[in-house]
């Protein structure tokens, strides 16, 4: 690298070239956070510039010492050190970046440490053999043993990187710090421990796993603190995948059957949020003989939150099975319990089953989904919880390939319908969101006689974010149905709003011309659309009129260069010559073309707070 | 032991501490929490003006053998600032209800501090090193011509006065809609707990946006509305235990592991009142205003109006000891329904060992109770009886018809000056007792 003769270049050629560096390094100490950010963010031009020998004995130091700033500046730090191996000169003097990076690694916040962490491993890939046992393995240690836990948290992700690729001493203490660690007075570390215990296994002997590993893994699964055991369960998954089968039986599967009816919630939900892993981690045979049991308990588990992680993993772990009696498993075994959680008393139970229950259809076959499944998904779609509801509408395509929609559309409908009416708007709009997807599944015949009303009926809802979804909403219609659909359904409806008696709705017409405007193309905006829009510009409401001048100016580049100048500039004119402020100041942005932010209100806008005011008013009442 | 306490002069006064022989007192001065560090090096307190203030165990000096080292002042930063609800049309206080420290993890200290709404982590850290040299200016702060610069300068650190900082960390709000009595840190060290008069959250320290709410004992309707919590702590070592008493008289103690919502408590202390001491002021005075682990977890202390109560955690019946406060006020429980004081909170607290218990009283006076003995002392704390180095005497209230010599009668013991916090050092006899806005600190002597 030449970063040495870059600065004696830049040094010749002139003292304005130092001039930009010389910015940056000052403005590493600039009262002004974003300054020091973007200082720091270009950490590689000052280094590139005082060349590696100064970057080296200078910067270095410097940087070492900078722990006191805030946290968003040491985290661009110490990203920025994990990439800096050749502005010190390369791996021969990687070294130089362990300073600055042990003392971030010691700092609490933990963003900060687990990326400086994250760095360090990447710059230990780079250090020779020999490097690694006299500087990096040091550092490992001194973290390993400092007073203060953040910097043990910290060692506990670096065992891994540099065990491989030192000697078979180290290898011993490297194990042997690690054990201690296990075993360290203060949760965070045993957390830390327990958290990288998985990673670590990887990369020791198999011997060693057995040994070593089984028996941290053992202490930290029955820590006292719930929040060491629970980390305990995601270890286990690296380490059943890491031992032989015929071993797993004796050396893993305590330590699991004891987490999956650990008297803490916490740690029963961990496992059942695991399922999946831990179910392919240890075969089919544990699965059939201890894990179904095990998920029968946690799907019947006291706690509602267990009940709830299990519940969404009823489509992973079915799928999951041995195929040679996966149907057998599922109908003796794992749906009697799902029937029970479909009237589950709590509703986070019943909405994370209804996420995934429509998956079960496709392990099972039509017969069986007919049978068993479809009352099922009929009693869902009529539970009390919107939420539920939701789910089970927006999974609709896992049924529609198996069974067909139409056996569904029969209690599908009043379910929309029944959400489309909801008194929570939120619901409302959630419901409005899915249409586009229904709509494709369903086909546009069915969606023509049944949906269609709906749709527009959300236009004139008195909730403004309501009536601004289904705009968007009839865009993706148009975009799936096309334009020629378009101009049969809805255009004319759409259209026919702008003689409404409500301003609200006069002005949705225009909301609803600004999405549909590309989407229904050249012809139909310049032909149906233009001329209502032009005919507006006489409402009496100032808000509508300023709409339009904004309608006008975002259908613009659709219309060809003819309609512009006849049609639009002329009304465009005469609203700017309006009595209302507000309009005339729309009009005038739209002639001169300037795209402004929506949020930018001209001062003093009376009228547009007028109309912010009532939509607030609206959504405060329906909240 | 308690007579061996003495006075320690401060050297000088931090800015809130104003001297009460001046009578009048501002009310942001008044200290409304005290709380010590877990190694003891460090005190805390807070104010009714939002202020904390932070004290300092010097080390031991050679020439003054006799004492174990001063506390002086370290740190003083603003932690609340009043506020308005607009929504609900609340003015929100900044007196700081309530302290507590993280344990040390780096070279920095953390500690939480809330008022009534909003509790607000704080690093209190230390800077002796400052950063050296530019390239667009010149030592003397010149601006350089940007032409003339023909090499560059990277800072470098020199050493400077040693500089304490506060900044604030975190600021966990929006989870409470009464107010916050209690907040206590989880021995896993990453969960803590808030409390108000109805609910109480569980936090994750590096969490803000979201808490948990596992104790809610709001009805549905508020007109049936009878009890509210006082006060809330996690247990020492049990990171899934906590316990909560209430306006009852009655602890709760749930645990976590059972259920996300602890609505159901898993044991129950209540001592069955003694009919023939019923009157119109029972419940009233019955109320728990404070409730504390012991440090080896295996007992809780509780403080009512007139008395400390000891309870084995494995005993839910009765309480395994009881200790009189100021049993003289019985009789005088009307008068102090018509001042308010009986609604005040007092706190108490354990010594380092659990072996003695401290809580406050009336007219600047604190008890103290040794657990082995049964002894108990009344001290006073006043610049008057407690002069730098001197020895407190103990107090004694008359309770008969004679007041003998050195006695002082009940009539004339001022309820304006009462002792609600006081905070005994985790390891050392050294204790910190706030009288209003005074803060003293006593120590065991050293022969």
């Amino acid at each position: 690298l030449r970063g040495g003769e870059v600065s004696k270049m830049a040094g010749a050629d002139g003292d304005d070239s130092l001039y930009p560096i010389a910015v940056l390094i000052d403005e590493l100490r600039n009262e002004d956070v974003q300054l020091r950010l973007n200082s720091i963010k270009k950490l590689s031009t000052i280094a590139l510039a005082l060349g590696v020998e100064r970057t080296r004995t200078e910067l270095l130091p410097f940087l070492t010492d900078t722990i006191y700033d805030e946290d968003e500046v040491l985290l661009a730090l110490a990203e920025q050190l994990g990439n800096f191996t050749m502005l010190v000169g390369g791996p021969e003097y990687v070294h130089c970046l362990l300073p600055p990076l042990e003392s971030l690694a010691t700092v609490e916040e933990t963003v900060v440490r687990d990326k400086a962490v994250e760095s360090l491993r990447k710059i230990s890939q780079e250090h020779s053999p020999v490097d690694l046992e006299v500087h990096f393995e040091p550092l490992v240690k001194r973290l390993a043993s400092g007073d203060w836990f953040t910097s043990r948290t910290s060692a506990c992700g670096l065992f891994s990187v540099c065990y491989p690729r030192v000697s078979s001493t180290v290898k011993a203490e490297i194990r042997q710090h690690f054990r201690t660690l296990c075993s360290d007075d203060t949760p965070m570390v045993r957390r830390a421990a327990a958290s990288k215990l998985g990673e670590f296994a990887k990369v020791l002997e198999l011997e060693y796993v057995k040994s070593d590993i089984i028996s941290l893994f053992t202490a930290l699964a029955s820590d006292e603190q719930d929040s060491v055991r629970l980390l305990a369960v995601e270890a286990c998954v690296s380490i059943a995948t890491l031992l032989p089968q015929e071993d797993l039986e004796t050396l893993v599967m305590p330590t699991l059957r004891q987490a999956a009816e650990d008297k803490s919630w916490r740690v029963r939900y961990m496992v059942a949020d695991k399922f999946s892993e831990l179910q392919k981690a240890v075969g089919p045979e544990i699965t059939k003989n201890d894990l179904v049991p095990a998920f029968q308990n946690l799907l019947k588990d006291c706690e509602a939150e267990v009940r709830a992680a299990a519940a969404n993993k009823v489509k992973e772990f079915c799928e999951n099975l041995p195929e040679d009696n996966r149907e057998q498993i599922i109908m003796t075994h794992i749906l009697p319990c799902v029937k029970e959680l479909v009237s589950d008393t709590n509703q986070h139970v019943k909405s994370a089953l209804a996420s995934v229950i429509m998956g079960l259809s496709t392990i099972l076959g039509k017969d069986n989904t007919i049978e068993h499944l479809l009352p099922l998904f009929l009693a869902q779609l009529k539970d009390e919880c919107p939420e539920v509801r939701l789910n089970i509408i927006s999974n609709l395509d896992c049924v529609n390939e198996v069974i067909g929609i139409r056996q569904l559309s029969q209690s599908l409908l009043p379910a929309i319908v029944e959400l489309a009416e909801d008194a929570k708007w939120r619901v409302r709009l959630a419901i409005i969101e899915y249409m586009p997807l229904l709509a494709g599944q369903l086909g546009v015949e069915f969606f023509d006689e049944k949906l269609n009303t709906l749709c527009m009926a959300w236009l004139i809802d008195h909730v403004y974010a309501i009536r601004e979804a289904a705009t968007c909403n009839l865009m993706k219609l148009v975009e799936k149905f096309g334009a020629e659909w378009a101009q049969n359904t809805i255009v004319p409806k759409v259209l026919g709003m702008a003689n409404d008696p409500n301003y609200l709705h006069r002005m949705t017409t225009l909301f609803c011309i600004n999405a549909l405007s590309k989407a229904c193309g050249q012809e139909i905006t310049t032909k149906q659309m233009l001329p209502v829009v032009l005919k507006m510009s006489n409402d009496q409401v100032a808000n509508v009129r300023f709409n339009v001048a904004k309608s006008l100016q975002k259908i613009g580049p659709i219309l060809d260069s003819n309609a512009l100048q006849t049609e639009v500039k002329p009304v465009l004119e005469k609203l700017a010559s309006d009595t209302d402020m507000d309009v005339k100041y729309f009009a005038q942005e739209a002639i001169s073309g300037k795209s402004f932010p929506i949020t930018e209100y001209p001062p003093e806008s009376r009228q547009h707070f007028y109309k912010i005011f009532i939509d607030v008013q609206d959504q405060l009442v329906n909240v | 032991m308690a007579g061996k306490l003495l006075f320690k002069g401060r050297e000088k006064d931090p800015p809130h501490l104003v001297s009460d022989s001046h009578q009048f007192v501002f009310s942001a001065d008044i200290i409304s929490t005290v709380e010590f560090n877990y190694s003891g090096e460090l005190l805390a307190t807070g104010d009714k003006g939002g202020r904390v203030v932070i004290f300092q165990h010097e080390q031991e000096s050679k020439n003054r053998p006799h004492l174990r080292g001063e506390y002086n002042v370290y740190s003083t930063f603003q932690s609340h600032e009043p506020e308005f609800d607009y929504l609900k049309s609340l003015e929100i206080e900044e007196k700081i209800n309530k302290i507590r420290w993280l344990p040390q993890q780096n070279a920095a200290h953390f500690l939480l501090s809330t008022n009534d709404k909003t509790i607000k982590l704080w690093k209190i850290s230390e800077r002796d090193k400052r950063a050296e040299g530019y390239n667009l200016k010149d030592e003397d702060g010149r601006l350089r011509d940007p032409f003339r610069i023909t090499s560059l300068r990277v800072p470098v650190l020199m050493p400077m006065d040693l500089m304490v900082e506060a900044s604030p960390r975190r600021i966990f709000a929006n989870a409470h809609t009464y107010h916050i009595n209690s907040i206590s840190v989880n021995s896993d060290h990453e969960t803590y707990l808030s409390a108000d008069d109805l609910r109480i959250n569980l936090w994750h320290l590096e969490i803000t946006d979201r808490s948990f709410n596992i104790v809610d004992i709001k009805p549905a309707n508020m007109e049936e509305l009878t009890e509210v919590i006082t006060a809330a702590e996690c247990h020492p070592h049990q990171c899934n235990v906590f316990v909560y008493s209430s306006s009852k008289g009655t602890i709760r103690l749930c645990d976590m592991r059972a259920a996300a919502l602890c609505d159901r408590h898993s044991k129950f202390f209540e001592e069955p009142e003694d009919p023939s001491s019923r009157s119109f002021f029972s419940e009233i005075i019955s109320s728990i205003s404070d409730v504390k682990f012991s440090h080896s977890g295996r007992y809780m202390m509780t403080r009512d109006y007139l008395s400390v109560k000891v309870w084995d955690l494995n005993m839910e019946n009765r309480p395994v000891e009881t200790y009189q406060v100021h049993e003289y006020l019985r009789s005088k429980l009307c008068s102090l329904y018509e001042n308010d004081c009986i609604f005040d909170k007092f706190e108490c607290c354990w010594n380092g060992s659990d072996s003695a218990i401290m809580t406050g009283s009336y007219n600047n006076f604190f008890r103290m109770f040794d657990r082995n003995t049964r002894r108990d002392i009344t001290l006073e704390a006043s610049r008057e009886s407690s002069k730098p180095r001197a020895t407190l005497k103990p107090r004694k209230v008359s309770t008969g018809g004679k007041r003998k010599k050195d006695e002082i009668s009940v009539d004339s013991l001022d309820f304006n000056k009462k002792i609600l916090h006081t905070a005994w050092h985790p390891k050392d006899n050294v204790i910190a007792v706030a009288a209003t806005n005074n803060l003293y600190i006593f120590q065991d002597k050293i022969n």
